[in-house]
């Protein structure tokens, strides 16, 4: 394969307006599969969960899963949709072995929900993304591929594949163009990826946990060149698998194509692949007239048609809209705009939201997320989300904290060893010996011998300068390895010497 | 209404024959090359048909909304799952090499 | 005891009742029989005498314990092999699925179990039921009772054999096109196809999911109504299900009254096209209902003239879809690509797709394959269900004025092996009289109504009813079935040549 050509994002949007589509496919967490009554659990030992209509058995038949179908219109609502009076689910005809009839049941012409939009913001600008659709439909089983050198599908010698995944209930939401300003585009992608997954994550209706694949988002991307106003190839780019990764692949594409442009190259109409570990995209499979999909309605499901009273009836348990709850919790929280601008550039609102509710200040889970928390996410090149710390746990440092057990250095340890999977914040305290020492025979013996290495600071602090306290505080904290209550350690050198 | 039918060469019967993943082999295509034409011009008669204001008819009587609970119910164990299977390993179904995506 | 083999099942089930025989002398003569005909005839591509004979043993015990039984239960049964059976091989009549065996039962087989009768295994068919003869099962041909050198229809040409040659009182038939009602014309047996969603698709390996139905296959209309009674009702495994009750089709039989019965002849199935003796059979059976007090007229159904392309559309184009699951990657049988030491998995599929599925499959899977892809839909499979429309519409007009509707059941009769083979088109004409009722979702029963006098072979006759009404079927099969016995002093079968009884 030769190497890409790619042109600066900056220099490639002054030749070029980027065209953007957004595909994002949401796990349903609802107990059963779309059409069978397997449990639709993640995480089971291989072929646990299939039955002869998951496995496509000669014979077996379909039957929708009544709470998927709510899950679809209260999402579509959300999102702002029309929902359908009458819809039908309809065959998506291609081979595929993790795909066990060899069609997708997905939903074609008529989707549930239709005609939405969402509001994003980026930089303190608001941008409307028009949702075309929303539709139901299934998932495929899991290929483990085997042999070859990689480990990746190309080189296996063979595959294995597990159908517990096959037919857990999908909603595939689909964007209507996008087009912002060019600089913009890759921050309104990743804004509304965000977006859709805080607004989706209040609804309850899934994990959309990108990490773990409940959330999945497909980048299309197309360049026109400026002034013209003929759409150029698209190419789809999968495997995008954090909101980061979201933005890294717009640019990147941004740079390819037009590097593909610039040389008068033709840009493939093809699936493509976003490579984490180096931020780009590689070469799946070009897509051809072969992709005739040859749908059609599904003969052996009935039609949805859902009654207004019904779409009125799940209207009313929507939650509050992002927008107002955002502004609630900015007033709740007492957090300036800035803050609050940072907040959900962050990723953090939900995770600040539950953090307070898990009884710590604002104050307190503002400092941990947007600072501990957002740098590590940043050094590690992972969502925030994904770090491996929760909400509860960084609550339960802040409490360990506020007990006078440890200190924010010390915290910072806690983290490293949660983060770790070394267990509760309380079990790493006490598996690294992490507790601050507030036993006044220890810190008096490490005071006494403070105040004889520095008599000096001891004579000022006598003679009521108690400023002077600062260095023999510092000396016992050091001879304690930072594990001292400093305030306590205060306290007994001004009883001491007064 | 719609387009007049077309022939059908033995290129668009390889094709066909891609999509449907059967490896049909030469005689086979020629004989279908050849006998699929008058089935065609048969069938094509639907064409003269029905104008635009008839509605298709996807199921015979008009249901909608067939729905199940969300409730489990019990399934296959692993072993009645890849009992048929041609091949299995390690619980799961074993197939040869995939080389396509999706 | 009169021969076992001989009773209807509703004399088996008095007699069972009664104490007269047991169920294990009932299904032992049958397998007897089977073990002695089915050599000439082929109608099983799998019996299963110690599963039939132990379902037989328990019913008696349970009979002998005082429990109140179902009707039918100890009476036997054969089933289409294309009915899912945990345990027992289901082939379809395929080789892709040589010695598949289900893990579950079809909703039907768990009825047939429940009531307990004895499954003495699973008849031939036409490969996935494509077919009208049985020609084109994997396993070789079934052979027509009356005529051991003609075909015996199809798909369910093994069902409906069986039932003719006395191996079987009951048989489970599913009918897409005319596979239950077109072996009956040809083999004079009843078989019924019920309406669209009456019977439980659950289990039944699909042909063309809009079409199929499953249905009963026996020899007199009450016994028939007995079985569809049986296996009909709301199942919630199947979508298409009917939640509603089944029409008492017993007591229908059991009526056999067409005193005031308004009967419309469909003008357009009959004529050009339709054999002498068929003709004549079926206008001298018109003249008998309208003796017994019939009011008999003639209806159009213009749009009849394009059900049959409609057909040869919807139902390859569906399968071509429901059949995509045959690929060797679960199940089924995995034929690697010859001349590639390292094929992929879409090679050792295609591979396999094409070793495993005989010719009229592939034939209709390419077919369907091109009537639904990109640019061809709208003109073919969007016309064909369009189709399905006008001929509703037409049907509900003609049920507007009259009870139920008539024509001959098929064109012919019998045909010898391998007539029409190599004239697929010819072989579709077959079921012109029988699709419309699959492609608008009504009832049809066939039943046998002489002997065409050109070639001394059964024709049958097709009463259709309005959707959810096939109890009216019943009351006028079972009507003309009295009439014409007590014309010939006894039934049809009576009158076939006896069999040649292996040793």
């Amino acid at each position: 394969m030769t190497a890409e050509t790619l042109v600066p994002f900056d220099e490639a949007l002054t030749r070029y307006d980027p065209v953007m589509g957004l595909e994002i496919h949401i796990e349903l967490n609802t107990a059963t599969k779309m059409f069978c009554g397997c449990p639709a659990e993640f995480g089971a030992e291989p072929n646990t969960h299939t039955c002869p209509v998951c496995l496509a058995l000669p014979g077996a038949l379909p039957v929708v899963n009544a709470k998927a179908v709510e899950s679809a219109i209260r999402m579509g609502l959300a999102l702002n949709c029309e929902i359908a009076e009458w819809c039908r689910f309809a065959r998506k005809n291609y081979f595929y072995p993790d795909m066990p009839k060899n069609f997708q049941t997905s939903q074609y012409d008529e989707p549930i929900a239709f005609d939405g939009h969402v509001d994003v913001e980026v930089d303190g600008e608001t941008y409307r993304i028009e949702i075309e659709r929303a539709h139901m439909e299934e998932d495929t089983g899991k290929a483990l591929h085997v042999g070859g050198s990689t480990g990746r599908i190309h080189g296996a010698d063979f595959s294995l594949v597990d159908y517990n995944r096959a037919g857990i209930p999908l909603i595939e939401i689909v964007t209507r163009t996008i087009e912002v300003p060019p600089e913009k585009a890759p921050a309104v992608a990743r804004a509304y990826v965000s977006y859709v997954r805080d607004l989706i994550g209040g609804l309850g209706v899934s994990d959309v946990r990108m990490d773990q694949g409940s959330l999945r988002a497909d980048v299309n991307l197309s360049l026109k060149p400026k002034g013209s106003t003929t759409l150029g190839t698209r190419s789809e780019t999968k495997n995008v698998n954090s909101f980061r990764s979201v933005e890294r692949a717009v640019r990147y594409e941004i740079s390819r194509h037009a590097g593909i442009l610039d040389a008068g190259g033709k840009v493939l109409q093809e699936t493509r692949h976003f490579q984490e570990d180096t931020g780009t995209t590689s070469s799946g499979r070009e897509k051809s007239d072969a992709d005739d999909y040859r749908y059609f309605p599904e003969p052996d499901l009935a039609p949805v048609s859902p009654s207004r009273e019904w779409v009125e009836e799940l209207r009313k348990t929507l939650p509050e809209p992002p927008a107002v709850r955002r502004a609630r919790l900015q007033a709740d929280w007492g957090f300036s705009d800035l803050d609050m601008r940072d907040t959900i550039g962050a990723g953090a609102l939900d995770l600040i939201a539950e953090t307070v509710a898990a009884g710590t200040t604002p104050q307190a889970a503002k400092k941990w997320w947007l600072g501990e928390m957002a740098r590590r996410a940043n050094e590690t090149g992972v969502d925030i989300e994904a770090l491996g710390i929760s909400p509860q746990q960084v609550a339960d440092i802040q409490k360990l904290i506020d007990a006078g057990r440890i200190n924010d250095k010390l915290a910072r340890q806690v983290f490293d060893g949660v983060i770790a999977g070394e267990g509760t914040p309380e079990e790493v305290v006490v598996a690294r010996k992490l507790e601050v020492v507030s036993d006044d025979g220890a810190l008096g013996a490490a005071v006494d011998r403070a105040i004889e290495a520095d008599p000096d600071a001891a004579q000022k602090i006598r003679d009521g300068k108690q400023a002077a306290a600062g260095a023999l505080i510092g000396a016992v904290m050091k001879e304690m390895r930072g594990q001292a209550d400093a305030g306590r350690v205060r306290e007994l050198i001004i009883e001491k010497l007064s | 209404m719609s387009e007049p039918v077309k022939g059908i060469s033995r290129a668009d019967v390889a094709h066909l024959a891609g999509l449907a993943r059967i490896d049909l082999s030469d005689a086979e295509l020629d004989h279908l090359a050849s006998e699929l034409p008058a089935i065609l011009e048969h069938v094509a008669a639907v064409q003269q048909a029905a104008g635009d204001d008839v509605e298709a008819m996807s199921h015979p009587l008009p249901v909608n909304n067939v729905f199940r609970e969300d409730v489990e119910v019990p399934c296959l164990t692993p072993e009645q799952a890849l009992a048929m299977a041609p091949a299995s390993d390690q619980q799961r179904f074993l197939v040869p090499k995939i080389l396509g995506e999706e | 005891m009169a021969d076992l083999v001989k009773l209807s099942a509703d004399d088996l089930s008095r007699a069972l009742s009664a104490g007269d025989a047991s169920s294990v002398e009932v299904t032992q003569a049958h397998i007897d029989r089977i073990a002695a005909v089915d050599g000439a005839i082929h109608a099983f591509l799998h019996v299963d005498a110690e599963g039939a004979l132990a379902t037989a043993a328990d019913i008696d015990k349970r009979r002998g314990s005082g429990e109140k039984l179902h009707a039918l239960a100890g009476v036997p049964i054969a089933v289409k092999d294309i009915v899912a059976t945990i345990g027992l091989p289901t082939t379809c009549g395929s080789a892709i699925l040589d010695g598949w065996i289900p893990p579950y039962d079809a909703t039907i087989t768990q009825r047939i179990k429940a009531a307990g009768l004895p499954i003495l295994g699973k008849t031939n068919m036409d490969e996935f039921a494509m077919g009208s003869s049985t020609e084109h099962s994997a396993y070789g041909p079934t052979h027509n009772p009356w005529d051991t050198t003609r075909i015996p229809g199809g798909s369910g040409g093994g069902s409906a054999a069986a039932v003719a040659a006395f191996e079987a009182p009951l048989a489970i038939g599913t009918d897409t096109g005319g596979s239950i009602r077109q072996p009956g014309a040809l083999t004079g047996t009843v078989g019924v196809k019920p309406t669209y969603g009456g019977v439980s698709r659950y289990g039944l390996v699909a042909l063309a999911s809009s079409l199929d139905q499953a249905g009963p296959v026996t020899r007199s209309v009450l016994d028939a109504a007995l079985l569809h009674e049986l296996i009909a009702g709301h199942d919630p495994m199947d979508s298409t299900s009917i939640d509603e009750p089944t029409p008492d089709v017993v007591a229908a039989a059991r009526r056999a009254d067409v005193t005031g019965l308004k009967i419309g002849i469909i003008k357009e199935l009959g004529g050009d096209g339709f054999q002498a003796g068929v003709s004549a059979r079926f206008d001298e059976a018109v003249a008998l209902l309208t003796s017994a007090g019939a009011e008999v007229v003639e209806v159009s159904l213009p749009s009849l003239e394009y059900a049959l392309a409609a057909y040869y559309l919807v139902m390859p184009s569906e399968a071509s879809s429901n059949l995509a699951r045959f690929d060797a990657m679960r199940y089924g049988v995995r034929v690697p690509p010859a001349g590639s030491d390292d094929p992929s998995a879409e090679q050792v599929m295609a591979s396999s797709r094409d070793a495993g599925f005989g010719d009229e499959v592939k034939r209709r899977i390419i077919l369907g394959t091109y009537a639904l892809s990109s640019g061809y839909y709208d003109a073919y499979y969007g016309s064909a269900q369009k189709v399905r429309t006008l001929l509703g519409r037409d049907f509900a007009a003609a049920f507007a004025n009259v009870d139920v509707l008539v024509s001959p059941t098929s064109p012919t009769t019998a045909f010898p092996l391998g007539d029409k083979l190599d004239d697929p088109l010819s072989m579709y004409l077959q079921d012109v009289a029988t699709i419309p009722a699959n492609l608008v979702g009504i009832p049809g029963l066939s039943l046998p109504i002489g002997l065409a006098d050109e070639d001394n072979l059964p024709v049958g006759l097709q009463f259709l009813a309005p959707a959810k009404a096939d109890d009216r079927l019943y009351n006028a099969g079972a009507a003309l079935e009295a009439l014409l016995e007590a014309k010939w002093g006894g039934s049809l079968l009576a009158q076939a040549p006896e069999l040649e009884v292996a040793q």
